[in-house]
Order: C-alpha cells, then sequence, then structure tokens
C-alpha cells in the first residue's frame, strides 16, 4: 500500500499553494493514508481493455458564433472585488 | 407542511413576511447565512403591484449559498469568500426570479460543497428538522432544513455525489438530483464540473417537478447543457419494470432503512409495478471512483481562489508565494484542503495512471452496468443512504465514515443518471428516503412515478 509521509504531504501542500502549520500536516497525513488506502480497492479491477469516461453528456466541442459580445459586468465592478486596488488595478506584492 | 399551491394568487409580501418571519423563529437550527430581506420585500411588491408576473409569483423560496445572487455576500460558507458580493445572478435563480419566485435567504452547507452533514461550514453547523441534536445532512443541509422547517416550500441545493438526496432523506423531503447537463451550472461556485448538478428541494413531488422545468434547459453560459428535453409524463402510465438494487440491501444498511425500503417497494407491487430484483456489481467500487475523481476536478476548481482577484486576501503577506498559501489556508476548512491534496497527488504525473485514469475506467464500467439494466428496467431503486440522520460530531472525525454515507448515491453521479430522493416513511422517529434511478434524459419518469405513489402511500 501507498505510503505518505510527512514531506509529501508537505510537498504536495507547497504544490498546491496551501501553507499549513505542522498540526495540520500531521493531521492531513493520516487522513490521506486513509483515503489512499481505501481506494486502492480499485486495483483488484482488471481495467486494460477499458477506456476511460472523463464526462457523461457526450458533447463535444460546443462552439457559439464568433461574434462580441457585450460583458454583463463592467470592468470597475470586477476591479473593486479584490482585496487590495489601486489606479483602477488588482494591487499585488511584489513580483520580481 | 405547506406547498407552493398555498402561496399563489395571495398577496406576496404576506407570503415573504411570513417566510421571514419563521426563519427568524427557527435561527437556532442555523438554516439560513443570511436573510435577503430587503430585496425579497421590493420584488413582493412589484408582484403584488403586477409588475412580475408567472407560475411562482410572489412564491418564496431559499438558495443554497454557493448560488450567486443578489443582496448581500455568496459565501460557500466559506472564510474565503465571506464577503464575496457577486455582480451576477446564476442562471437558474434568474429564471425561478423571472416566473415571480423571490428569493428570501441563503442556506448554510458544508463549506464549498464538500461534506455529507453540514459540519465542515465555516460559519456553524444546520441542525436535523426533526431532532436538532442530529445533523441536517449535506451538503446542501440548510435547503433541505428550510423545506422542512415549512420556511419555504422549496429551496435551491447542488448535488455532486448525494448532496441533495442524502439531506433530503434526513429531513424526511423530496430531493431532485436532476440528469446532469439538465440545468446550468453559471453562476454556481463550481466543486467536480463532470459531476456537480443544480435541484431543488421540496414538499410535494408536483412541486418539484414543476421547479425543475423551469432551472431546465440549455444555456449559451453554460456549455455542458442539454437541449431542454423535459415533458412531464402521464401519471397513470404505469406497469413499469422496476429494479431493487440488491448490492444496498445488504446489512451494512440499518434494518429500519431496510424496512422502509421495503415497504415502499410492496406499495409499487401493488400499484402494478414489476419489481426484480438486480444486481450492481461495481456499486461497491462507486466511492471510491468519487473519492479520486472528485477531489481531482475540486482541486482543479479550487485553484482559482488566491486571494488576489476576489476573495479574503490574508493580512500584510511580504511575497506573492505567501499570499497565496496563507489567504487558502486561512480561506479553506480542513475537508476542503484534504480534497485538494488527494485531489493534486492522483493528477501528480506519477500517480495519474494509476490513480486518477483508473477511476475513470472504472468510471466506464460503472456507467456499462446501468446501461445495462436500464436496457430491462424503467426505473432502479435504493435506500438513498444506509443509515438515517446520524449524531451531531459522531462521523467528524473519521472522513471515510462520513464518506460512507454517500454511498449509495455517488454512483449515479458518476454515470450522470437522474433520481429523486423520495420520503419513504420512518425508522425509529427519523426519516427514511427512497431514491428512485432513472435513465438519463428520463426524469420525468420519476416524478409521474413519485406523484402517483403519494396518492396511495
Amino acid at each position: 500500500m501507498t505510503q505518505i509521509s510527512r514531506d509529501d504531504v508537505a510537498k504536495l501542500a507547497a504544490l498546491s499553494s496551501l501553507q499549513l502549520d505542522d498540526a495540520e500536516v500531521e493531521h492531513l497525513q493520516a487522513d490521506l493514508q486513509a483515503i489512499l488506502g481505501y481506494v486502492e480497492q480499485l486495483d483488484e479491477l482488471d481495467t486494460s481493455d477499458v477506456a476511460p469516461s472523463y464526462q457523461v453528456t457526450g458533447l463535444t466541442n460546443v462552439l457559439r458564433e464568433d461574434s462580441v459580445q457585450q460583458g454583463e459586468v463592467a470592468p470597475v465592478s470586477l476591479v473593486n472585488l479584490a482585496a487590495e486596488t489601486k489606479d483602477n488595478q488588482v494591487k499585488v506584492p511584489k513580483v520580481i | 407542511m405547506p406547498e407552493i399551491s398555498y402561496y399563489l394568487g395571495r398577496s406576496a409580501r404576506q407570503n415573504v413576511e411570513e417566510a421571514l418571519k419563521k426563519a427568524e423563529e427557527h435561527t437556532d437550527y442555523n438554516v439560513f447565512l443570511r436573510l435577503t430581506k430587503e430585496r425579497a420585500l421590493e420584488r413582493a411588491d412589484l408582484v403584488d403591484a403586477g409588475k412580475i408576473t408567472g407560475r411562482l409569483a410572489g412564491v418564496p423560496f431559499a438558495v443554497k449559498d454557493n448560488y450567486l445572487a443578489f443582496d448581500g455576500p455568496t459565501t460557500a460558507a466559506s472564510r474565503i469568500l465571506e464577503k464575496f458580493e457577486a455582480p451576477i445572478q446564476a442562471t437558474v435563480v434568474e429564471r425561478l426570479e423571472q416566473e415571480g419566485a423571490i428569493c428570501i435567504g441563503k442556506t448554510n452547507l458544508d463549506s464549498f460543497a464538500h461534506g455529507s452533514s453540514t459540519e465542515n461550514s465555516a460559519f456553524g453547523v444546520t441542525k436535523n428538522a426533526i431532532d436538532p441534536d442530529r445533523v441536517a445532512g449535506g451538503s446542501s443541509g440548510g435547503s433541505a432544513v428550510s423545506v422542512a422547517l415549512g420556511i419555504v416550500p422549496f429551496s435551491l441545493g447542488t448535488d455532486t455525489g448525494g448532496s441533495i438526496r442524502q439531506p433530503a432523506s434526513f429531513n424526511g423531503v423530496y430531493g431532485v438530483k436532476p440528469t446532469y447537463g439538465m440545468a446550468s451550472r453559471f453562476g454556481v461556485v463550481a466543486m467536480a464540473s463532470s459531476t456537480d448538478v443544480m435541484g431543488c428541494f421540496a414538499n410535494s413531488a408536483a412541486d418539484a417537478e414543476l421547479v425543475t422545468s423551469i432551472m431546465a434547459g440549455r444555456d449559451a453560459k453554460d456549455a455542458t447543457t442539454l437541449d431542454d428535453y423535459f415533458v412531464p409524463a402521464d401519471e397513470s402510465a404505469n406497469g413499469l419494470r422496476v429494479g431493487v438494487i440488491q448490492d444496498f440491501m445488504t446489512e451494512a444498511t440499518d434494518e429500519g432503512v431496510r424496512e422502509q425500503t421495503w415497504a415502499y417497494i410492496e406499495r409499487l407491487r401493488s400499484a402494478g409495478h414489476t419489481v426484480e430484483d438486480v444486481s450492481l456489481p461495481m456499486a461497491k467500487y462507486g466511492l471510491a471512483v468519487y473519492y479520486i475523481v472528485v477531489p481531482a476536478e475540486v482541486a482543479s476548481n479550487l485553484a482559482r481562489y488566491d486571494g488576489v482577484r476576489y476573495g479574503r486576501r490574508a493580512d500584510s503577506a511580504k511575497t506573492l508565494d505567501e499570499l497565496y498559501g496563507r489567504s487558502r489556508d486561512e480561506g479553506f476548512v480542513t475537508e476542503t484542503k484534504r480534497r485538494i491534496l488527494i485531489g493534486n497527488y492522483v493528477l501528480s504525473s506519477g500517480f495519474y495512471d494509476a490513480y486518477y485514469e483508473k477511476a475513470q475506467r472504472v468510471r466506464t464500467l460503472l456507467m456499462q452496468e446501468f446501461d445495462d439494466l436500464f436496457g430491462r428496467y424503467d426505473i432502479l431503486i435504493s435506500p438513498v443512504t444506509p443509515t438515517t440522520a446520524f449524531k451531531i460530531g459522531e462521523n467528524i472525525n473519521d472522513p471515510i465514515k462520513m464518506y460512507m454515507s454517500d454511498v449509495m448515491t455517488v454512483g449515479v453521479s458518476m454515470a450522470g443518471l437522474p433520481a429523486l430522493s423520495v420520503p419513504a416513511g420512518t425508522a425509529d422517529g427519523l426519516p427514511v428516503g427512497v431514491q428512485l434511478i432513472a435513465q438519463r434524459k428520463n426524469d420525468a419518469t420519476l416524478f409521474a412515478l413519485a406523484r402517483s405513489m403519494e396518492k396511495i402511500s
């Protein structure tokens, strides 16, 4: 059975942009171990000749007419949803 | 409990004031995260002045707080969206409003719809309508209880793996999980995009059907919506072929739940339907498929919450990475983090084939088994969930045990089938629901059967 270490959880958390504290890492390590242990029962099934189903409607390439449409929401209302703004733009910490 | 017909032709203001008063009398159940009183009363006056008409003119309803709706924030019961005020409304909310329905408030849920008890809300637990020491079920717990307490005649929920059917069962109301793609998901906080469906709770099959028919139909803003195929079926259509899913009638299901399900099955027989036992061997793998595929989609859908463009942002972060990490850590509850981690694990390059793709292959086998059964049966039946409502706190520390409460509903979701949760008696005083399942796009058969069975139960 797959073993999940503390380092695995810490690495996953970093990749998931989640800054977890130590207690959370420990707790989630046990949970992940249990959940992955449970789902491994699928290994009982031979699926080598079975195609995966990623969706159920069978719809493909649902296209709309390539024409300009007026958005319902003014750009300024979208900018105003951000926690910090300046000069009608979203403000973030220094990137580079 | 009042049905939609009670509200029609009365003063809309009186309807709304009564509903708001009932909501305020039941605050100890923690049903509503917020009442949208101001807008509701404004709209009621427009209905009373004849400026808004329709099939639901003046009928109050409630929406799960993951539907974008005006008059206050849409939180998804999370800290990260605690103050998020949407500039648009969900398509189905708009459709109901066009028929004159009036939203009186936003109901509690498991944060981001991740859960089976509404205990994962960032804003407190919702209590069961019949026994307040027990859970409402979830994730659409608040919406189920709003109907069960008679605050509103119908409410909206979302169902990704059982989040409408299970709380409907726990509170003794009807719960509708339509065919995947029947109703638009536009303007609803995404959980798992390949199984998310929009549905309703109601106190009668006819009400559930009316609301569903209004919600249904193609929406240019949701490319997965199907053309409106819904035509109500004649309830005199008797002689249906019904299959009882034996895999869900074993000792793993509480005796009281099985007894009430068998009693409902007996009534189906008496009503002239042909009932046979059927086997769905893939059923036992449904939950494992679900807990790979859904976390994968959750992890992807929740990557958008970064604290930058909208939602809560962590204070005084020095770098962008710190801003993302802390905003997400502070904004998500533990269950959400659990699902994001599982999802990113099963999607990671080393494990993608072994988990994610494997699960999608088993999903094909599950869909094939359902298709095969629907070649021979019109309807499949099972309980909704193995137990009646459990005690608050009973399962919260054991994720697998909590997930087991969805064991009978997740397979239906993975296959995109329509299902109804129908009240079918009580066990030790607690409601039991049966799950009626049909082939994709055969939603109308479910409603017709449920309507006809109401008259003889």
